[in-house]
């Protein structure tokens, strides 16, 4: 089967971002597609490589850029949401005048319709949080 | 469920709305997600439960929380096409409100008639 993914809640505070990694390797390891996994609302705060777990927890953000990494994951956060939360990548900062981007590997901002899209493509879309 | 309108295959999406409009950022991106979609022709339909159905009531004044109104934004969707508005009478009926209190016409249906309708959907967003 082939899943769309949407995550709203950004890590460590909600469980939502996990209960979505762990389903999205268990259906990769069943053999299942992954079409896209779209981050929204605080969500989009899953794609920043600045964030600095303690050691011995887990490194939310880095697992999903491994992952994304491992299997041509397709990670993309909502432009108009990661705008208002300071979450960007080179092109959008330079746009926007900031002196500084924090966009993790393996993730890309764009557009709502991503979202839309990953509803009409996928046979499922499977909403994590909110 | 798809079936096919036009040039492609149309999908029933379905966004439910639960959360009170202000408060938290819920429903405002849920209403930016609906107004996106409807750029991609495919059957929309929107509910409201619970303190969702707070986000259509008429009379809102946002000043003091120095954040925008959005409710008026539920008066364009009908020029996108959108216009099966659900609400569950229930939840209007605990939070002492009736269809007349709402911005927008809509059909107040029962709890049963709304699971129907979930039953009916290719793809439910939820905020």
């Amino acid at each position: 089967m082939k899943f769309g993914i949407l995550v709203n809640e950004g890590p460590y505070t909600h469980e939502a971002s996990d209960t979505a990694y762990q389903f999205v390797k268990a259906a990769l390891a069943k053999g299942h597609e992954i079409y896209r996994v779209f981050f929204y609302h605080d969500g989009v705060n899953n794609g920043t490589r600045l964030t600095v777990p303690p050691q011995d927890d887990r490194n939310i953000v880095k697992r999903w850029s491994d992952l994304a990494a491992q299997h041509k994951l397709d990670l993309v956060v909502c432009i108009a949401a990661a705008q208002r939360r300071g979450l960007m990548d080179a092109s959008e900062a330079k746009r926007n005048g900031k002196d500084a981007d924090n966009i993790a590997p393996g993730f890309r901002i764009s557009g709502l319709g991503q979202l839309i899209e990953a509803g009409i493509e996928a046979d499922r879309l499977v909403v994590f949080g909110a | 469920m798809a079936e096919a309108t036009g040039g492609g295959v149309a999908k029933r999406f379905l966004y439910v709305n639960r959360k009170a409009p202000y408060g938290t950022i819920y429903g405002l991106e849920s209403l930016e997600v609906v107004l996106i979609g409807a750029a991609f022709e495919q059957d929309v339909s929107l509910a409201f439960l619970g303190d969702g159905v707070y986000q259509l009531t008429k009379g809102q004044d946002t000043k003091g929380l120095e954040v925008k109104n959005f409710s008026p934004a539920f008066r364009a969707l009908e020029d996108y096409d959108v216009t099966k508005l659900y609400v569950e009478e229930r939840s209007l009926q605990v939070r002492g409100l009736t269809a007349s209190d709402l911005v927008v016409p809509v059909q107040v249906v029962s709890a049963e008639r709304m699971a129907e309708i979930m039953e009916g959907q290719d793809v439910i967003l939820s905020f």
